[in-house]
């Protein structure tokens, strides 16, 4: 996927200014910033939701996976439903195989038969990540994923996503959990203000926060991370 | 059409899922719906009053020491209203307490003596009495018009009575003939024949008499004709004037099928608006409308699924809702067909309508309350006859009613119950074209749906 000299404006207020992003098969992005940094503007223009004012966005012919960052369920319909209503939608021929293939890939087979409301945070977000899979994505969006989830819900749907990165989909996900990004990101976009101020693995932005605000060197990631937007003019 | 498909089978399965909503969005417009149609066309029509007649069976009006026959002011009074008769005043109160009857008509022991009294020197004030129970504005209102109205009727009948005696004994003064009282029977000359003698006596008189008699002759004759022109003015004043109805337009069906339109358009309205513009929201609620529109159904379908489930949940309703009337009021099966297109076209415009809240509300609550709030004075407006109101009123009444789908719908379905009202084409062609704006305005709102 590719989106060079991204520009989206809101009126007078610059959402996006001429991000540029690409990201190659299985690769793990992550978008970080803080929030209104324009991460789910983003997001929503590589998926094609929203359309950019300017730049182009090249993805690999209708194989975006989008999954928002509120999970997009019919809750008062069990899983199972859920699943099979979003698989006739995508026209797939067999349907009911890619519901088993789907509550395979979230170990949700046991629940099948639940409503969807009654499920925990992380387990809808399972649900509404499979949804956005069921397209056969070569790309998956997923727009603060973790948000809400406890540690240990946060851990399972890491080791899904990750697992989806190792089977070939390339996933891109916004966060503003600097750890969470340095830990599960191959690589990391840092937004601020609608501003693309770094692209490139965990460890160079590590010695860009080093570089540019070495008073907080020696403090956490997270303290550090602050300061180098700071200095940034953020 | 794939996809419309499955999303209609999904909103269904919701709709499942929530028996009490299903049960409130068909039972509650049902239950409305069959009570208006009952207070419209049962109200007014018969109002129950207690009836008490103390006036001893065998009394009778006199006039001029004669009996008149019996007025049936009775007869004509429970001709008019369901009389519930009542042994006393305090049985008579207790239902009026109660709620049982409207009113109660108390006609007291002496009420034919006042009346008989009136044409002697010291004549009296007949009254009858009257208990009300005004709990409210408009049942006093509703009362006032009905006692007025029946006091009204049985004047009249008095009136008539003691007119016709008067010009019986006007006949007899004029014509002469034989007037029985006192149980004898006695000759009346009469004007005419007093005339008639005087002419033929007046040759036989000395000439110096002969002018007097003539003026005599003359008063005779004047006053005759006088009191024939009397007579029949006397009738009038019973009813002095006349009611000739002439019907110049606006026909209308049978007040009961105008009854069942307006409940069966009040169920269609409410389970449509509710149903589309909810299941709409809900899209958002659920976060689902990106999603769904990023490939898997475009915007008009997605609208044009709402507007269908609202139609086809709609027209399950309203029919269910007919043929339940059917116990109460013949309806023309024939007409069937007009019945499936009125529903079906009004259902689609009600539905544009709801899709149209859905959008612009965004949030299934503030849905539910908005609908509520425009259908139920739109529903409530589109009542108000012509001449209810001043006609400035009524024309900014008319002008607003017709910008929403509940009158032509009601109108429709009236068209396709009955044949006696205006035509069909009409509603349906402004039906259409209410689909259509609602249908553009619910198209340009769920461009909100998409921001991010």
């Amino acid at each position: 996927m590719r989106a060079a000299g991204i520009v989206k404006r809101y009126g007078e207020r610059e959402a996006l200014r001429g991000v540029s992003l690409q990201a190659a098969a299985g690769e793990l992005v992550a978008v970080i910033g803080p929030n209104g940094a324009g991460k789910t503007t983003l997001l929503s223009i590589l998926a094609g939701i929203a359309r950019p004012d300017e730049g182009k966005v090249d993805s690999p012919n209708g194989e975006v996976g989008w999954v928002p960052q509120q999970a997009a369920l019919y809750r008062r319909l069990t899983v199972e439903e859920n699943l099979l209503l979003f698989a006739r939608l995508e026209g797939h021929e067999d349907p009911h195989a890619s519901v088993e293939e789907m509550l395979d890939l979230t170990g949700l087979r046991e629940r099948r038969g639940e409503i969807v409301a009654r499920l925990s945070g992380g387990n809808q977000q399972r649900i509404n990540i499979a949804i956005g899979l069921l397209s056969r994505p070569a790309v998956l969006l997923l727009d603060e994923p973790s948000v809400g989830l406890d540690p240990r819900q946060r851990a399972r749907l890491w080791e899904f996503v990750s697992a989806l990165a190792g089977r070939g989909t390339t996933v891109i996900f916004s966060t503003h959990d600097i750890q969470e990004a340095e830990r599960y990101g191959g690589r990391m976009l840092v937004l601020a203000d609608g501003e693309a101020l770094f692209d490139g693995p965990p460890e160079g932005l590590r010695e860009a926060v080093r570089t540019e605000a070495p008073e907080a060197a020696d403090r956490d990631f997270e303290t550090a991370f602050v300061a180098y937007l700071h200095h940034r003019g953020h | 059409m794939r996809g419309v498909r499955w999303l209609l089978l999904k909103d269904l399965q919701i709709l499942r899922r929530s028996p009490l909503q299903a049960v409130l969005l068909v039972a509650y417009p049902i239950l409305i719906a069959v009570l208006v149609g009952f207070a419209i066309s049962r109200g007014p029509e018969k109002p129950r009053v207690a009836f008490l007649n103390e006036v001893p069976a065998e009394t009778r009006i006199t006039v001029g020491g004669a009996q008149l026959p019996s007025a049936n002011v009775k007869g004509r009074i429970c001709k008019r209203v369901e009389c519930v008769f009542v042994a006393d005043r305090n049985e008579a109160e207790a239902k009026v307490k109660s709620g049982d009857v409207l009113a109660a008509l108390v006609l007291p022991a002496n009420l034919v003596n006042k009346i008989n009294s009136l044409s002697t020197l010291t004549p009296g004030v007949p009254e009858v009495e009257v208990l009300v129970n005004e709990e409210n504005a408009v049942k006093a209102e509703l009362v006032d018009d009905r006692i007025t109205s029946l006091l009204a009727q049985a004047n009249l009948a008095v009136a008539r009575r003691i007119g016709s005696e008067g010009g019986r004994y006007l006949n007899l003064i004029v014509n002469g003939g034989e007037f029985k009282a006192l149980g004898g029977s006695f000759h009346i000359l009469g004007l005419r024949t007093s005339a008639r003698i005087l002419e033929a006596v007046t040759p036989a008189l000395p000439k110096g008499l002969q002018p007097s008699l003539k003026e005599v002759t003359n008063f005779a004759t004047q006053a005759r004709d006088n009191l024939n022109v009397a007579k029949p003015l006397i009738a009038r004043l019973a009813q002095p004037i006349k009611v000739d109805k002439v019907v110049v337009g606006g026909e209308s069906p049978p007040l009961e099928i105008f009854a069942i339109a307006v409940a069966a358009t009040f169920t269609l309205a409410f389970v449509v608006v509710l149903l589309v513009a909810g299941s709409l929201a809900l899209e958002r609620e659920e976060n689902a409308f990106p999603r769904l529109t990023r490939g898997l159904i475009s915007t008009n379908g997605l609208l044009g699924e709402k507007v269908l489930l609202g139609t086809a949940v709609g027209l399950v309703v309203t029919l269910l809702m007919l043929f339940g009337m059917q116990l109460f009021v013949p309806l023309e099966l024939g007409r069937f067909g007009l019945w499936l297109a009125a529903i079906l076209v009004a259902g689609a415009a009600l539905g544009a309508a709801g899709a149209a809240l859905g959008a612009a509300a965004r949030e299934v609550r503030a849905v539910s309350l908005l609908a509520f709030m425009v259908t139920l004075p739109v529903a409530f407006l589109s009542l108000v006859p012509s001449g209810a109101v001043s006609p400035t009123v009524f024309d900014a009444i008319r002008y607003f009613t017709a910008l929403f789908p509940f009158k032509p719908a009601l109108q429709a379905i009236a068209a396709a119950l009955d044949e006696t009202g205006p035509g069909i084409g009409g509603p349906l062609l402004h039906l259409a074209i209410l689909f259509a704006a609602y249908a553009v305005i619910a198209r340009v709102a769920l461009r909100r749906f998409s921001a991010v």
